[in-house]
């Protein structure tokens, strides 16, 4: 025990006199929590539009002001051939070109029928949709509100009213604070205690370690309990920033959140310490780390749903710990879930630890 | 102390250490001399457990080095030949770490580590990191000396130090040494074998010989002369040109040629008639020379 006490004096010596390591840990977690959720935001805005009215007519320019009037299309273009509206979507300064064909006022009120033409730019796929479900509803809502005018009396519809729980303003920065919160845990727990270790047989003091009489079990807990320690600082400074930048308070119980963040950590400490033992030099921990994290993230369910993803993507989901981690940190933060409901979780989270700290522990020799 | 058998270790296709076998006393001062690649630092990797032979057995100190690795961690010191401490802490706490680790306090050990660490003690707060070669080797050896060990192993200790500090260092070695330690030592430097109670010459992973440093150049094959002239490069080639010498290499600044009996020195300076100021000298044969000798039966 004596000899653990002072190789985690000794661990914590070190981090303390590096110059890049600590200001990384306050820096990164704030940094990422202030850009992060402000960037990666999936609600769309300022869709440019060129329009081609061939009409010139008054319900053609109610039709253009109703749809500017939403905010969420920026008009761009106001040509008289489609051609003309092309070239600016060639240019990439539209993204969405509405026609008003020649005649729209005078079919629409003598054949109660007229049809309009929308063209999308679709090289962004989600802002294509987005864009183009907006200008449909828009454009039925204007249909509507002539029917009204004409007849007096709304058209039979099934109106649907909605009910957004656990973030009623659809905020999607409620959504990723959370996830990003994950992620900071996974960059120190992983990325750090890789190249720590690493960083020792490269310099050559695990030469000397060696020869010692040091156990296995106490160089490991030396090198493990640090940065799980750092870990939940990062956490709670990520928890404090999440509460007094974004204003969002967990609605479920603390403790529970820290014991999941507790456990998540000794499994992608685990993770680090096995890419430790397989690599020789930073560089290839580095490497290899890189690629692992960047596939939990991508797979995790962080910026897309688990849900949407095929069949074999989502059994590689289920099979990173951090997917686990950030439903459960989303379900008790948002939706203030108890043990009951996360304890599945917990169990995976559990045979993580067990399984990436078991296979490294046995990887790890002092003998080459 | 040491005794090692037959004991043989392959990496890939290359066959770093051959079939070694060799025994150090208790307080012996013994010494591993070869070129680069000749295999020492394997062998010191094996006798410390730091490395598994492919065959072969080893003890150190009684214990055998595959069975009772865990003995042999708490009773040998080892200095690895490239500087393994940590640099960003200082000397002071280099030293308490290492001491911890085995599980006592430089306090209790004073005594063994003094002498040296006296030496670079008033830079104590200095982060070893910082320190020059010289200090940083000193550092080292107390590191690897702050739990008394039986035995100690050193992997190259002199390379890329001054000529000051060699010495220095080599005085230390003297000391520990009359203090009842035993050392192994390894170093490519041939000067240094002179200071050893016995030396191995190795190369390519095999023994060439085992002997005292003053015993070796007794086994010398043949009468070596030393040769000198003016033009040194002119008379390499013309000495390259006889046949019947047994070997002929540049040795400082001088040529030293290897002849079967005493009547071919004068044969020899007959042939080299041509070169001024010509020189030839009956000389004893030096460890390095040996060393040439074994190296090219």
């Amino acid at each position: 025990m004596r000899t653990l006490r002072f190789l985690l004096q000794k661990e914590f010596r070190q981090i303390f006199r590096d110059r890049s390591i600590l200001p990384m840990i306050f820096l990164m977690p704030t940094i990422q929590l202030l850009i992060l959720p402000q960037a990666a935001d999936f609600d769309v805005r300022s869709i440019t539009l060129a329009v081609v009215d061939q009409d010139h007519s008054t319900y053609s320019r109610q039709l253009v002001s109703k749809v500017l009037a939403t905010g969420y299309f920026h008009l761009t273009g106001m040509e008289t051939s489609y051609q003309a509206a092309l070239r600016y979507v060639e240019q990439d300064r539209a993204d969405l070109i509405l026609q008003i064909p020649a005649g729209f006022e005078r079919k629409l009120v003598r054949e109660n029928a007229q049809s309009l033409f929308v063209a999308i730019d679709a090289i962004n796929g989600s802002k294509a949709s987005i864009g183009g479900s907006y200008l449909t509803s828009i454009i039925g809502d204007f249909n509507n509100q002539i029917r009204f005018k004409w007849t007096g009396q709304m058209p039979s519809l099934l109106d649907i009213v909605y009910s957004h729980w656990y973030n009623p303003t659809k905020n999607y920065k409620n959504y990723m604070v959370p996830g990003i919160l994950v992620l900071l845990l996974t960059l120190v727990g992983g990325f750090l205690s890789a190249l720590n270790i690493v960083r020792e047989k490269e310099i050559g003091t695990i030469e000397q370690i060696n020869v010692t009489p040091i156990r296995k079990w106490e160089f490991i807990l030396g090198k493990l309990i640090p940065f799980w320690v750092l870990g939940l600082v990062v956490f709670t400074l990520g928890l404090t920033i999440a509460r007094f930048v974004y204003g969002i308070i967990p609605l479920g119980s603390i403790p529970l959140l820290y014991l999941f963040a507790g456990v998540y950590l000794i499994a992608i400490l685990g993770f680090g310490l096995l890419i430790s033992t397989y690599s020789q030099t930073q560089l290839q921990a580095m490497f290899v780390a890189f690629f692992f994290i960047m596939i939990f993230t991508l797979m995790s369910g962080l910026f897309t749903s688990t849900d949407s993803m095929p069949f074999w993507a989502r059994v590689l989901s289920f099979l990173t710990p951090v997917t686990h981690f950030i439903e459960v940190v989303r379900m008790i933060v948002l939706k203030g879930s108890t043990f009951a409901e996360v304890r599945n979780q917990f169990g995976y989270l559990v045979l993580f630890a067990v399984f990436l700290n078991g296979w490294a522990i046995l990887n790890y020799r002092k003998t080459s | 102390m040491i005794r090692v058998e037959q004991l043989s270790k392959t990496y890939g296709d290359v066959r770093a250490v051959r079939e070694v076998s060799f025994a150090v006393e208790r307080g012996e001062l013994f010494g591993l001399i070869g070129p680069d690649g000749a295999g020492k630092t394997s062998l010191i990797r094996i006798l410390t457990t730091l490395l598994r032979a492919d065959s072969g057995t080893a003890t150190v100190g009684g214990y055998d080095v595959v069975t009772d690795y865990r003995a042999i961690r708490n009773t040998v010191g080892y200095m690895p030949g490239r500087f393994s401490l940590y640099q960003d802490l200082s000397i002071e706490e280099n030293l308490h770490f290492f001491a911890t680790l085995f599980g006592t306090t430089v306090r209790e050990n004073y005594a063994v580590i003094r002498p040296i660490y006296e030496q670079i003690e008033p830079f104590k707060k200095r982060r070893a990191g910082q320190l020059s070669g010289g200090m940083k080797q000193k550092l080292a050896l107390c590191c690897a000396l702050v739990h008394q060990p039986t035995v100690l192993f050193l992997d190259e200790p002199t390379t890329g130090v001054d000529v000051v500090s060699r010495k220095e260092f080599w005085d230390m070695l003297g000391l520990l040494k009359s203090q009842g330690m035993t050392i192994l030592v390894s170093t490519p430097y041939m000067d240094e074998a002179s200071l050893c109670d016995r030396i191995a010459l190795i190369q390519e992973g095999k023994i060439l010989s085992v002997d005292t440093p003053a015993a070796i150049p007794g086994q010398y094959r043949g009468i070596l002369l030393a040769v000198r002239a003016d033009e040194i490069y002119a008379l390499l080639k013309d000495l390259r040109a006889l046949p019947w010498l047994k070997s002929c290499y540049a040795f400082g600044e001088s040529i030293h040629c290897t002849v079967g009996q005493p009547a071919d020195a004068a044969r020899l300076r007959e042939a080299l008639t041509g070169h001024s100021n010509l020189e030839v000298k009956e000389i004893p044969a030096s460890i390095e020379d040996c060393f040439i000798q074994l190296m090219n039966p």
